[in-house]
């Protein structure tokens, strides 16, 4: 009961158990339950003393719908012990109205319909001020309703901005941007220098000893880094940050030094650095393994086999001693094989882009520009291509139109134009009909090609398909899509 | 001069201008292309490996560069098969399933997308300073003699095979760029040759290419062969209406 003092609380209940308030406590809890939101909506932040907010834009159907996800919410709170309630809405304010005074556990506010959901709630629901909230209910005015119908510059004049202000946050006439929480490093080191550093030697000798440091914590928690942050605080206040990532987990530290090492470059030490953080903002589990850079020395299957061989007459135990070892040997190759490629892998990704390095991979789609995808290079891998019909070598990212000439209706053309040079037809294969994806939608509906294989006189082989069936009352368009060798 | 000591400072000659063609290197891991005509011609029987190799195509392909990406998918298919390849490019037209059919399983196939012709000689490098790879592949426009000596060089010290796929924006390109001198080991020249179908049959047929080498340290150059494209194992083999054939004349004598 809020304002009765402690004595009299406790003259009525003399069981009643006794808690300290603890605001640092609170707020530090409150972020803590804003980060463990993040698993609904990346935009979480603590607002008050006792709200969370997540910005769910684009993040409800992943938990099927606005409604299943309110209820999961306060569904999983209340196994952590947690009473909460949670409403959805299009600003702010509703949400805030609906979940404090809307009376449901969870509630959804449907799109636009702010205005007439809050309008039935206490003044109280607008986020005001105690005594504000009081004075207007002395008023008369209880509802968020009644404010409506009242003059704006009067309602100002009378009971101050705010008012105003939060009545038109709740109903989405002003803006009320959030301010995400910033992610949580996984893990992290920090090194501040007694003096500002400036030099590249200082800068990567201090970059080495963080990423020793870091990779000794990873690997104490069998944990790998696939994307670090290093962020450089210059004593000037500027803070200069270089990212990096890698293709599978990794705690290498002369790896990651090299990932480093070229961007490393990119950091104005100004007047110096006094401070350097690094953190791994994304890991994965890491079992351990010794991981070489180096190649790995290959050992002579037959010394090994001479040195470990316990008794030199068994054959049997001498052959089940050699294929262990050479077992062994084959995982080390194959361990060090992996990481060396997992390490170029990096390299070119970090120089190139993450999305420019990787793998083609079979996609079950008849329209040749979809059959492949380009995947990470670490991406599980189908490999179901079809290879019958033949396709060609170069596909073209768009088809070029040609100016062609065919002599009938379903024939291969005789003669084409592309690139300015003209192709004399010498041999053709086809038609291979393929349709639209239809079932996706009605755009591809209509879509239709007759693909044919040709031959040119100087041997020279494409892939032209006519777009769409023969009319004789339009000219055909032709097109080249592929180049075959 | 006695014949035996001149036939002896010969030798003597012949040994020094092969160290030096061979950078020094003795020991010649080759991949033979299966068919004598051509194992022939090169030093060690096949291709060397840990070097560098330069494939451009003919007229019109060498913008396109599909004859010399289907010669150098057959090479692949068979080079070292349980270790990756990387293929650096700066146009992304390579098709899966045409590189399928030639026998490369696309699972070993790591590729780089890179933004301009720099990025591709440097992803090149870095490739060719990995030993777990099998071979790097580029599509280059420009490769100048230093840039060349650096791949070279990374290849020996790795042992992965560099080939560079020369490919030209238009003719006045190729034509200033295709006989520049570069430090690759052989240097080849494809070109899609008409198919052998007869008459009122039906189909297109398989292609069949000629196939060029016109630059090979230490070997019989120029020659060239006129060979069926690539089987689903990366094979070439040699042109049907050749087989039969009694071989070519050889020229007895050689320029350059």
């Amino acid at each position: 009961m809020p304002g009765r003092s402690l004595g009299d609380a406790r003259a009525r209940h003399p069981a009643l158990a006794i808690d300290e308030a603890d605001p640092a406590g609170d707020a530090a809890a409150l972020q803590r339950l804003a980060h463990w939101c993040q698993r609904y909506s990346p935009w979480t932040v603590p607002h008050g003393s006792d709200a969370i907010l997540l910005d769910l834009t684009g993040c409800a159907h992943l938990r099927g719908g606005e409604a299943n996800l309110a209820g999961e919410l306060i569904e999983r709170l209340r196994r952590q012990d947690i009473a909460g309630r949670a409403a959805i809405a299009d600003t702010v304010g509703a949400a805030w109205a609906v979940a404090r005074c809307g009376g449901a556990e969870s509630a959804v506010v449907p799109p636009e319909a702010a205005r007439s959901t809050i309008a039935a709630l206490p003044v109280a629901a607008l986020r005001l001020d105690p005594v504000l909230a009081i004075e207007l209910e002395r008023l008369g005015l209880r509802r968020v309703g009644d404010l409506y119908a009242l003059p704006r510059a009067a309602l100002a004049a009378r009971f101050g901005e705010g008012l105003a202000a939060r009545l038109d946050q709740a109903l989405g006439v002003a803006a009320e941007p959030l301010s995400p929480l910033p992610p949580v490093p996984a893990r992290w080191m920090q090194r501040r220098f007694a003096e500002p550093i400036g030099t590249p030697e200082a800068l990567a000798d201090a970059l080495q000893r963080l990423l020793e440091r870091l990779c000794v914590v990873l690997g104490e928690d069998m944990l790998g880094a696939r994307r670090l942050v290093l962020i450089c605080h210059r004593v000037d206040g500027v803070a200069a940050q270089v990212t990096v990532g890698t293709a599978r987990p990794t705690r290498d530290p002369s790896h990651l030094f090299r990932l480093f090492a070229e961007r490393l470059a990119m950091i104005d030490p100004g007047l110096g650095i006094e401070d350097m953080v690094l953190a791994a903002m994304s890991v994965q589990r890491l079992a351990a393994v010794q991981l070489r850079l180096a190649a790995p020395a290959r050992v002579q299957p037959a010394t090994a086999r001479g040195k470990i061989v316990p008794f030199p007459g068994d054959k049997a135990v001498a052959r089940q001693v050699a294929r262990a070892l050479l077992a062994a040997e084959d995982r080390d190759r194959d361990i060090g094989d992996a990481a060396e490629l997992a390490a170029l892998v990096d390299r070119l990704a970090n120089r190139l882009g993450l999305p420019s390095v990787g793998r083609l991979e079979p996609h079950q789609s008849h329209v040749p520009e979809r059959a492949q995808r380009f995947v990470p290079a670490f991406a599980p891998s189908q490999n179901t291509w079809r290879v019958d019909p033949p396709r060609p070598i170069r596909l073209l990212s768009h088809p070029e139109p040609v100016q062609a000439v065919a002599l009938m209706p379903d024939d291969p053309p005789i003669l084409f134009r592309w690139r300015r040079l003209p192709h004399r037809v010498r041999r053709a294969d086809g038609p291979e009909r393929l349709c639209g994806e239809w079932w996706f939608g009605g755009r591809e509906a209509g879509v239709l090609r007759d693909y044919y294989r040709v031959e040119d006189e100087a041997g020279r082989r494409f892939w032209l398909y006519r777009d769409g069936l023969f009319l004789p009352t339009a000219e055909p368009r032709w097109f080249l899509h592929g180049l075959f060798a | 001069m006695p014949v035996a000591e001149r036939s002896g400072r010969l030798a003597a000659l012949r040994r020094r201008l092969e160290a030096l063609e061979r950078t020094g290197r003795q020991d010649w891991a080759v991949l033979p292309f299966a068919l004598p005509a051509i194992d022939r011609v090169l030093p060690g029987k096949g291709l060397a490996l840990g070097t560098l190799h330069e494939v451009a195509g003919t007229g019109p392909e060498e913008e396109d560069g599909a004859v010399a990406a289907a010669f150098l998918g057959g090479i692949l298919a068979r080079l070292k098969p349980a270790l990756p390849v990387l293929w650096c490019l700066a146009e992304s037209d390579l098709y899966g399933p045409g590189l399928v059919a030639l026998g490369l399983d696309t699972r070993r196939l790591v590729m780089a997308q890179a933004r301009h012709q720099r990025e591709v000689l440097w992803a090149m490098e870095e490739g060719l300073r990995t030993s777990a790879l099998a071979a790097v592949i580029g599509e280059l426009d420009v490769l100048s003699l230093p840039a060349s000596r650096r791949l070279l060089l990374a290849a020996e010290a790795s042992g992965v095979t560099g080939f560079a796929l020369r490919r030209w924006r238009d003719g006045g390109r190729a034509a200033a760029q295709r006989l520049a001198p570069n430090a690759a080991q052989t240097r080849w020249r494809v070109k899609a040759l008409p198919g052998d179908v007869a008459d009122g049959e039906p189909g297109i047929g398989r292609a069949r290419w000629q196939v060029e080498l016109w630059r090979c340290r230490g070997g019989d150059v120029p020659t060239s062969w006129m060979v069926e494209a690539c089987d689903a194992t990366g094979h070439v083999s040699l042109a049907a209406a050749l087989v039969d054939r009694p071989p070519a004349w050889q020229p007895t004598y050689r320029v350059g």
